[in-house]
């Protein structure tokens, strides 16, 4: 797997991001064995590796939901009441920012601006953006997620 | 006037002139202002991240860390102006505010660069609330203990692990407020690449990596009263002891070092240097064999833990190159619980064997599970020049005014080619001293071999020996042991023997060594090392009178049956 | 090229496709089918057509009607009365959507030769088609820089157009170029790693016209002399990547990038790099470490990336909105730029609305137009009948304007005179229902995110500025904590090692400066004036 990936960017020079970026689709973060592969592939050292997958929002090395709810905490979304987006989220998941469901489902997380402030308040699930929430949409969004 | 690659700059509007292309803190320094520095190193290359040597340039903003920024023609540097002490003072408050206020139970107290400019930034009180993040403390290794806790985030570490060691095992992870120093998934060291070989102990400014403290187990084993305690002193200690006693650096104190050993109880003072005299005989045997029975070459030396560990984990498809040849410290070990046991009639399982190593590596070789070959564990504990020095101080032994006093024998006779494994180059220049003798039956005329000796990262020579071109190398830190074994992999190495230090300067800088250890030290203590050579009467190993009589009445002969069984030791490929 | 009688352009920038736009155009393509007009008019997605606010958005060319609100169910009434029978559906033409026409595409500076500088193509050519942009006189420049101009030419023209860099520093673009050392081997990076909140405008360029940033990049590329570019991309930004994709092969296949380029000698190409989620990766030392494979934190300078660059070469780092000025320049000449803009600040500026305004979204605008004038003339005043509190200019490092300074000009050396920035072009609009030291603290947090770590001022004293604000909220503040907290913003600003730690203060010192009362109020009084601090009282209730 680490192989095939790391082969599809040998013409690429210094392809650290693009691999870790490849790699995650598998399992929706960079486990250890992965992240060792990659650094005995590309001959860097782990410890190197590991703090470039720490330092991207968009790596994560530990395991998360199969939903990734990202809220834009921005200011103009911000201003166009994230906050309740976020408190809405928070009772309806049962978690708090940073935290994965029980069932496995859901992982709650802020963002940084998605450039959608024409539509704020906004969140993106995966690779999904969603804007201009109230709680209806977000309950139907969310059912729309459980298969319901 | 720029000329000569000289740049005239005023600071503080005192003109001075510099080389080009020095920072605005060496030409500070020449002008006779010190800047304060927290992340600066003065043998590592580092990025200025601390921002306590902030200086104002030509009155602009903002303002440029002194250690990073270089030096222009008519530059006006300002150092000590309202705008700079108050922001070096709010940058240092604000790591404090980040760092244990436990000074009084740190092991750094009173050698501790956060400390020492707190001191002298007078700082009183601290502008925001302590917070601490409660960071476990790993200390699952024999050798080093990290306390994140204490880290301040210079990452003088991590350039010390790359820039001298080649070996990264720790780095930066996360972001921001939240950022950590640590090895990959922050795993305790034991389970990463780490060499224990301690450098990052000299990069800390504070006390978050240190050894650890085996005092305990020495106590106890003075205390014990059916506990026969023998020592053994490693080369570099009698150069780097009396400095952590406070008497300068490079001071050369061999017999005070025993007097003071004596005075904290032990049985016997043996001496590391008679085992390293012995290693001599051994490994030389041992390339001479290889050299004419087609044996794999280069041969490579084996005295250094953390080297050997470096290659274990880097190089395993080239350890067929490293001589089988214990390490100095555990030869004593098992001779001290045969040999010496069996000569002095004492039951092996009393006797207590203690090295003091200028190595952290050292006590992590103490416990490889194949240096039992006593039939006990050959050595029980290993003490640091730091650890040895802090028992000395806590008992009141004034080590300036001891008296000198002889080692113990025979485990303690030694000769100049022995003292000399403690810095750089040593083991290479003991051995040529000795292989002459081997393979040409003449002695050396000129037994000063200085294309061995200095600072250089990797020194190469041919020396003839006899008919034979003797082609040699030496490295010392395990980055420029890294060239070497690339060349030896690729089959460009062409060489009969290397000798390898993890350690930059050999043994006298290892990371038990005395805080600060930086190549300006490094090099004074390599001064005093070939002081103790000269001084010696005997220069060569194979004049070691104590070896010849151990071979007559105990191991029989060089590479013998007991040898390879007491002597000699296989090593374990491990992974990345 | 073939004829067809209408154009009907589907807006697909995000808001619009949130909002349905793309259910609207596969009924729109029924129905055309439906009447047996496919073959006479064409369905043209493009990137964002600017009126947000009243997605999704439609215009049918030649006559240049907007249709805002779009739903599926006017889909057929549209084509039935106005591409069948000739008559616009005026009940869809909201009034609305016309001032939005003015705002985006007739602004009056540059009205009548419809010389629409950055965006001139947004909206009117669909973005994966090259020949579209080619046909609208596309890569012309390019051409014009490799047959007609030295290097050194190019270099002078951009100088002396006083073109200077969009993404927030505003350094002089030719200046930079002219600073790029000699050398084999060089870089040139377009700067995609939008990451500025509230800013969206190269993401829309990049959707919207991506060849004005390939054509930019080459005419750069061949000023300094660098065979090689690259375009880092927000890794958010998935729609925008696709379409560089593209546009980059199909420029490959018409020889515009590659190998001698209009058989000049000179040779250039572009590969996309895909940011991972870091807002520092906008500073253009901490964008190189983050190509060259490491954590995107910012190097120490000098040396500058002019000097020692992406892999120790002499590297050019520009934004998206300053490379797509340059074929503008090179075409229409550096007089030309200057009669746009003010004498220190020429040429326009592309600005997003967000916040509490009617019109949210995309404008360019000459620079030296003032904040009311944005406001109130292209923006529509603020909504629902609220007043006016503060404008943040420049993205969130930006600095807080109060309701005094509404006759700011907009331009680099205004704007840093009160203590702001024009920064990325995102223009932040409060109104009087919100709490200034709340707003603070979302400011904060995100820096607090943000903030990569490496050096201490930025590292440890964007938390404690974050702590500080949360006792002001709690009510456990003491005025004293105001001065610290300026102290510390200071600090940052003078003593921290990169662009993001130097100028994230600037909010707090702007809201310090221009709102003391407020903070004043949630401390001495215990009370929140806007009544947003759940922890105070609200003024004026006991």
């Amino acid at each position: 797997m680490v192989t095939k990936v790391v082969e599809k960017f040998r013409t690429m020079k210094t392809p650290l991001l693009s691999i870790l970026k490849e790699l995650q689709k598998d399992q929706g973060y960079l486990t250890e064995e992965v992240l060792k592969e990659v650094a005995k592939e590309l001959g860097l050292s782990p410890a190197r590796v590991y703090g470039v997958a720490t330092f991207y929002s968009l790596f994560s090395v530990t395991p998360k939901g199969k939903y990734i709810i990202r809220v834009c905490e921005s200011a103009p979304c911000y201003i166009n009441g994230t906050m309740n987006i976020l408190e809405m989220l928070q009772d309806e998941l049962k978690v708090d920012v940073g935290e994965t469901t029980l069932d496995g489902l859901f992982t709650l997380e802020l963002t940084s601006c998605l450039g959608v402030c024409g539509v704020a308040p906004a969140i993106m699930v995966n690779e999904e953006v969603y804007g201009n929430l109230d709680r209806e949409k977000l309950s139907h969004l969310l059912s729309r997620c459980r298969g319901m | 006037m720029e000329n000569n690659n000289k740049v005239t700059l005023k600071i503080n509007g005192i003109q001075v002139t510099v080389p080009a292309g020095s920072t605005i803190l060496e030409a500070a320094k020449i002008a006779g202002i010190n800047i304060p520095t927290l992340c600066h190193h003065p043998d590592l290359e580092t990025s200025g991240v601390c921002r306590v040597c902030v200086v104002e340039v030509n009155k602009g903003r903002p303002l440029q860390a002194a250690c990073v920024y270089k030096v222009a023609e008519d530059m006006e540097v300002e150092t000590a102006t309202p705008v700079v002490r108050e922001a070096r003072r709010l940058n240092l408050e604000l790591i404090l505010s980040r760092h244990p206020q436990d000074c009084l139970s740190c092991v750094r107290n009173q050698k501790c660069e956060l400390q020492d400019l707190a001191e002298s930034f007078h700082i009183e009180e601290i502008s925001f609330p302590i917070k601490g993040k409660a960071y476990e403390k790993d200390d699952s290794n024999p050798s080093v203990v990290r306390d994140q806790e204490k880290c301040i985030l210079c990452r003088r570490c991590i350039e010390a692990c790359i820039q001298l060691q080649g070996v990264e095992a720790l780095g930066v992870a996360n972001r921001g407020a939240d950022s950590t120093v640590g090895p990959f998934f922050n795993k305790p060291l034991q389970d990463v690449v780490c060499t224990f070989c301690g450098q990052c102990i000299h990069a800390c400014p504070v006390g978050a990596i240190y050894e650890k403290d085996d005092t305990a187990r020495f106590w106890e084993a003075v205390a014990a009263p059916n506990k026969h305690v023998v020592v053994q002193t490693a080369p570099a200690i009698r150069v780097g002891l009396a400095e952590e006693m406070g008497m300068g650096v490079g001071s050369l104190a061999t017999g005070k070092m025993v007097t003071a050993l004596r005075r904290l109880g032990v049985d016997r003072v043996f001496d590391t240097d008679f085992t390293a005299d012995l290693t001599i005989i051994e490994e030389g045997s041992e390339l001479v064999e290889r050299v004419t029975g087609g044996g794999t070459l280069p041969m490579i030396t084996s005295c250094s833990p953390g080297w050997i560990k470096f290659c274990e984990h880097y190089y395993p498809d080239l350890l067929d190159h490293l001589s089988t040849c214990k390490s100095p410290q555990q030869m004593f070990g098992a001779l001290a619980k045969t040999y010496y046991a069996e000569k002095s009639g004492i039951n092996p399982k009393d006797i207590f064997v203690v090295s003091i190593m200028p190595c952290t590596a050292k006590k992590f070789e103490a416990t490889r599970p194949e240096m039992h070959d006593s039939g006990h564990q050959d050595v029980d504990v290993v003490l640091t020049t730091r650890e040895l020095g802090r028992m000395l101080r806590e008992v009141g032994v004034q080590f300036a005014e001891l008296p000198e006093e002889e080692f113990d024998k025979p485990l303690g006779i030694s000769t100049g080619a022995g003292a000399i494994f403690g810095a750089t180059g040593g083991v290479m220049e003991a051995a040529l001293r000795t292989a002459y003798v081997l393979v040409t039956g003449q002695e050396l005329e000129e037994i000063n071999l200085y294309d061995c000796r200095g600072l250089t990262g990797v020194k190469e020579a041919v020396v003839p020996v006899g008919d034979l071109e003797v082609k040699i190398a030496i490295a010392h830190g395990l980055a420029n042991a890294r060239k070497l074994m690339d060349m030896v992999r690729k089959g460009e190495a062409d060489y009969h023997f290397i000798e390898i230090m993890a350690c930059p300067g050999g043994c006298i800088g290892g990371g038990g060594q005395p805080v600060p250890t930086t190549m300006a030290s490094r090099d004074k203590r390599i001064a005093a090392i070939y002081r103790e050579d000269e001084r010696m009467v005997l220069r060569k190993s194979h004049e070691n009178e104590a070896v010849k009589a151990l071979y007559d009445e105990f191991l029989g002969k060089p590479l013998g049956e007991k040898s390879h069984h007491l002597l000699h030791t296989k090593y374990i490929p491990r992974e990345l | 090229m073939e004829f067809y009688r209408n154009h009907i352009l589907v807006c697909t920038g995000e808001p619009c496709v949130l909002k349905g736009a793309l259910e609207v155009e596969s009924i729109l393509l029924t129905e055309l089918q439906k009447q047996g007009l496919e073959n006479e008019i064409r369905v043209i997605r493009t990137g964002c057509l600017g009126p947000c606010n009243v997605a999704p958005v439609l215009v049918v060319y030649p006559e240049g009607i907007y249709y805002s609100g779009v739903k599926p169910g006017d889909v057929q009434e549209i084509v039935a009365e106005h591409l069948v029978k000739g008559r616009p559906v005026t009940r869809l033409v909201g009034t609305d959507v016309e001032k939005r026409v003015d705002v985006v595409y007739q602004v009056p500076q540059i009205l009548t030769g419809q010389e629409r500088v950055v965006l001139r193509n947004c909206g009117i050519i669909n973005p994966d088609e090259i020949v579209e942009y080619i046909g609208r006189g596309g890569y012309e420049a390019l051409g014009k820089a490799l047959i007609h101009l030295k290097p050194e030419e190019v270099i002078e023209e951009v100088k002396s157009s006083g073109l200077r860099g969009r993404g927030g520093a505003a350094f002089p673009t030719g200046l930079k170029w002219s600073f790029t050392a000699s050398g084999e081997e060089k870089y040139l990076i377009c700067n995609a790693d939008e990451g500025e909140p509230g800013t969206f405008k190269d993401r829309l360029i990049l959707e919207g016209d991506p060849h004005a940033v390939l054509e930019g990049m080459a005419i750069a590329g061949y000023a300094v002399g660098a065979e090689h570019g690259f375009i880092y991309i927000r890794g958010e930004y998935t729609l925008s990547i696709e379409r560089v994709q593209r546009a980059i092969d199909q420029a490959r296949k018409l020889g515009l990038l590659g190998k001698n380029i209009f058989d000049s000698g000179f040779s250039f190409d572009v590969e996309i790099r895909v940011g991972a989620g870091a807002y520092i990766c906008g500073e253009e030392l901490a964008l190189i470490e983050s190509i060259e494979g490491k954590r995107g934190e910012p190097r120490y300078k000098p040396p500058y990336p002019g000097q020692t660059g992406l892999w120790g070469k002499p590297t050019v780092v520009n934004n998206v909105e300053t490379l797509a000025n340059v074929p503008h320049i090179i075409e229409q000449g550096a007089e030309w730029y200057k009669s746009i803009g003010t004498p220190g600040s020429p040429g326009t500026k592309v600005f997003t609305l967000t916040g509490n305004i009617k019109n949210e979204g995309l404008i360019e605008v000459p620079m030296g137009i003032t904040l009311r004038e944005i406001i109130y003339q292209l923006g529509g005043g603020i909504p629902d009948g609220h007043s006016f509190k503060m404008a943040q200019t420049g993205g969130t490092a930006g600095g807080c304007l109060p309701p005094e300074m509404l006759d700011v000009p907009m331009d680099y050396d205004e704007l840093a005179k009160v203590g702001s920035a024009l920064g990325s072009g995102a223009l932040l609009i409060m109104d009087d229902r919100h709490c200034i030291v709340d707003l603070l603290k979302c400011f904060m947090r995100f820096f607090n995110h943000e903030s990569c770590g490496k050096c201490t001022p930025c590292r440890e004293g964007t938390p404690r500025l974050l702590e500080l604000i949360e006792k002001i909220m709690d009510g456990t503040a003491v005025k004293a904590d105001l001065d610290l907290m300026a102290k510390l913003a200071e600090n940052m600003e003078i003593s921290s090692l990169c662009g993001l730690g130097q100028s994230s203060p600037k909010p707090v010192l702007t809201l310090l400066e221009y709102y003391q009362h407020e903070f004043l109020a949630h401390i001495e009084d215990k009370k929140c004036p806007a009544g947003v601090c759940k922890k105070l009282q609200v003024k004026g209730v006991v």
